[in-house]
């Protein structure tokens, strides 16, 4: 088990090494960052110091390996834009991702598994028709239109809810919380429904497909044969089985909810760090980009290492394996 | 006689489907009293399963009892409801299915499989449910019981699967075992021993067993009495010795002649010309009149008499004549 996991780690850093030299490798497509530095008052001179002093002259291997060497010593160099430390900028705006990312998320896998398990034991009930009906418009309405509805709704329309940002704060010094006051509260239900209703939609229809294949298995007919209760059957045998394929859809789609949260953050000006990612493509900021890039990847890679380890803990039969095999 | 365990009446079991409706299973009655072990054969489609989970009430849908009764010592249970009828499931009846290998829930220990289903039927606590498990599990000869409990069923070799299943069938003592294809998915050594198992266990309790099967070697070796089916009708019904060396209707006659007994000796087995119909194209009369040897104008008129459970061997208008001998 443990040298499992040894090889995993190894694997997962050979992984964010390749995701950093593709990333750098684009960014000179992206545009010159040092147009936008300098004022409209530059002189040739001016643009060949400036690109001397970021390192910009150098090929992108160079630039990566410099980003690296500095990067694993927890300096991720200084936006080129702010003119402060990236580590800093991403500290503060962290917070307002992960609450946001976590309240979606908590969205999806309590709405998405309710409503799958649902839908598949009240198979051909109308409930169950209109509630997949429905779910076609969660998989298939693109994110921004989604945001674009909900802001036109509740806030132009009917004026309950905030359109924009955070709403106010609490600073507890090395986090910053939501959910403490009621306009931050309040701030955080459309984005988080935009932000979670295509994973929320997915994992539903995904359990339910499962827990549909797994009801017409030999072992839930047994289960009935010995009269268990209706409730042991479905939740005790059933659901514990669909539970090893919805694993790894679920676990890849929490670490869509963070990257992808870079739509919804824009869409509701969400002070986090998908916003400001946007905002470095714009002033190409490489510092905030390979930051937030190497961040958005080991989060991936770290899910996916939980996910494995999950099935362990899961099915017995990859347990047995592991044990012989390895 | 006492009253028998279970007993079966006029049986029909209907499929609507948009062609009409199909009866896979036809007025069919048969009784299995206490310790007995009724053997139900038929080729794949003759309704031997289908009858089975009309007894248990596990039809699935949209297949429905549509006429005659089903009484468990003496109550009649065709007409319970979802919860009653869960209440009987695993209580009084018992089910073995045929694989072993997909019977068993992968993901929980089989000991947590036997108290689960301990505790839904019997008043007793966790502790008792775990001793009352490991002493099933000696029982259908799982060895260091105690130790085994706490596996979890991939540990298990398909025989010694097949044993934890039956320990499940019976771990809440029901009347009646309904073993559908109990030994299909086994080995052939493995065969015998499960089937020697099931036979014990159930003569020890007393409990009646359905032995559902398309293997009349399984049959000859377990069964007291033997009901053939033929198309959703049961064909004949009688004493396995008698069915199987005097049969009476043509069809068993036919099953007998192509089945390879020890007993015989070495003979070409003779085949029944033709195959079993769908049962959407069902002949009038006699579903076998077809492929009888013997149909005669009668036969394709009217589907021959009605088997009940004390009269009449065979349902034919035309029986084998057998020289008859005192039983």
């Amino acid at each position: 088990m443990l040298a499992y996991i040894i090889r995993r780690v190894a694997q997962s850093i050979l992984v964010l090494l390749v995701v950093g030299l593709v990333a750098f490798s684009m960014f000179r497509f992206v545009g010159d960052p040092i147009d936008n530095m300098l004022g409209q008052e530059r002189t040739q001179a001016d643009i060949d110091r400036l690109r001397i002093e970021l390192g910009l002259d150098q090929p992108f291997v160079v630039q990566y390996y410099k980003f690296l060497s500095t990067a694993v010593q927890g300096n991720f160099g200084v936006s080129y834009r702010q003119g402060r430390p990236v580590s800093t900028i991403i500290a503060e705006r962290a917070p307002a991702t992960l609450e946001l990312a976590a309240v979606s998320g908590i969205l999806a896998l309590t709405i998405g598994i309710g409503l799958g398990v649902f839908t598949a034991i009240r198979r051909d009930g109308w409930a169950s028709n209109i509630i997949m009906s429905v779910s076609l418009i969660g998989v298939s309405l693109p994110t921004f239109l989604i945001g674009i509805l909900l802001i036109y709704l509740f806030s132009v329309e009917l004026d309950m809810l905030p359109s924009f940002g955070r709403g106010e704060v609490v600073d507890l010094g090395w986090w910053t919380t939501g959910f403490l006051t009621e306009s931050g509260l309040k701030a955080l239900i459309l984005p988080s429904i935009t932000l979670g209703l295509y994973q929320m939609t997915l994992i539903m229809r995904l359990v339910r497909s499962e827990m549909l294949e797994v009801l017409r298995q030999d072992y839930i007919r047994f289960a009935r044969a010995r009269g268990l209760k209706e409730r042991a059957v479905n939740f005790r045998h059933a659901l514990k089985n669909t539970m090893v394929p919805v694993i790894t859809v679920t676990g890849l789609q929490l670490g869509a909810i963070i990257a992808f949260a870079i739509i919804t953050e824009t869409v509701f000006q969400w002070p986090g760090v998908g916003l400001l990612f946007i905002n470095a493509i714009q002033f190409v900021d490489i510092p905030v980009m390979a930051a937030y890039l190497m961040l958005i990847s080991v989060m991936f890679v770290g899910i996916n290492l939980i996910v494995d380890l999950l099935y362990f803990w899961v099915d017995p039969r990859l347990r047995a394996d592991r044990a012989g095999g390895h | 006689m006492s009253e028998p365990v279970l007993s079966v009446r006029d049986l029909v079991v209907e499929i609507p489907t948009r062609t009409g409706v199909l009866k896979p299973v036809d007025r069919v009655s048969y009784d299995i009293t206490e310790g007995e072990i009724l053997g139900v054969v038929g080729e794949s489609g003759a309704g031997k399963s289908m009858t089975g989970n009309a007894v248990i009430g596990l039809l699935d849908r949209p297949a429905r009892i549509s006429g005659g009764e089903i009484l468990l010592k003496g109550r009649r249970i065709d007409n319970l409801n979802r919860d009653q009828m869960r209440r009987i499931r695993g209580k009084e009846i018992g089910m073995v299915f045929q694989d072993p290998l997909t019977s068993l829930n992968p993901l929980l220990r089989i000991g947590d499989q036997l108290t689960e289903t301990m505790l839904a039927h019997l008043d007793i606590s966790a502790d008792e449910a775990r001793d009352r498990s490991i002493a099933a599990l000696d029982e259908v000869g799982i060895p260091a019981a105690a130790s085994r409990i706490d596996s979890y069923p991939h540990e298990f070799s398909g025989g010694m699967r097949q044993r934890v299943v039956i320990a499940l069938a019976l771990c809440a003592e029901p009347a009646l075992v309904i073993a559908d294809e109990p030994t299909t998915a086994l080995d052939v050594s493995v065969q015998a021993q499960i089937i020697a198992l099931l036979k014990r266990l159930c003569r020890d309790r007393g409990t009646a067993v359905m032995l559902v099967t398309h293997d009349m070697g399984v049959i000859a070796e377990a069964a007291d009495r033997v009901a053939v089916m033929y198309a959703g009708r049961l064909a004949e019904l009688g004493a396995v010795r008698e069915v199987v060396q005097r049969p009476r209707h043509p069809y068993t006659e036919g099953l007998m002649g192509s089945t390879p007994l020890a007993s015989r000796g070495q003979r070409r087995l003779r085949q029944i010309p033709g195959s079993m119909p769908r049962l959407g194209k069902l002949p009038a009369g006699c579903a076998f009149h077809p492929r009888c040897p013997k149909a005669q104008e009668a036969c394709r008129v009217d589907p021959g008499p009605d088997l009940s459970a004390d009269q009449g061997r065979a349902a034919c208008w035309f029986p084998v004549e057998q020289v008859e001998v005192a039983e």
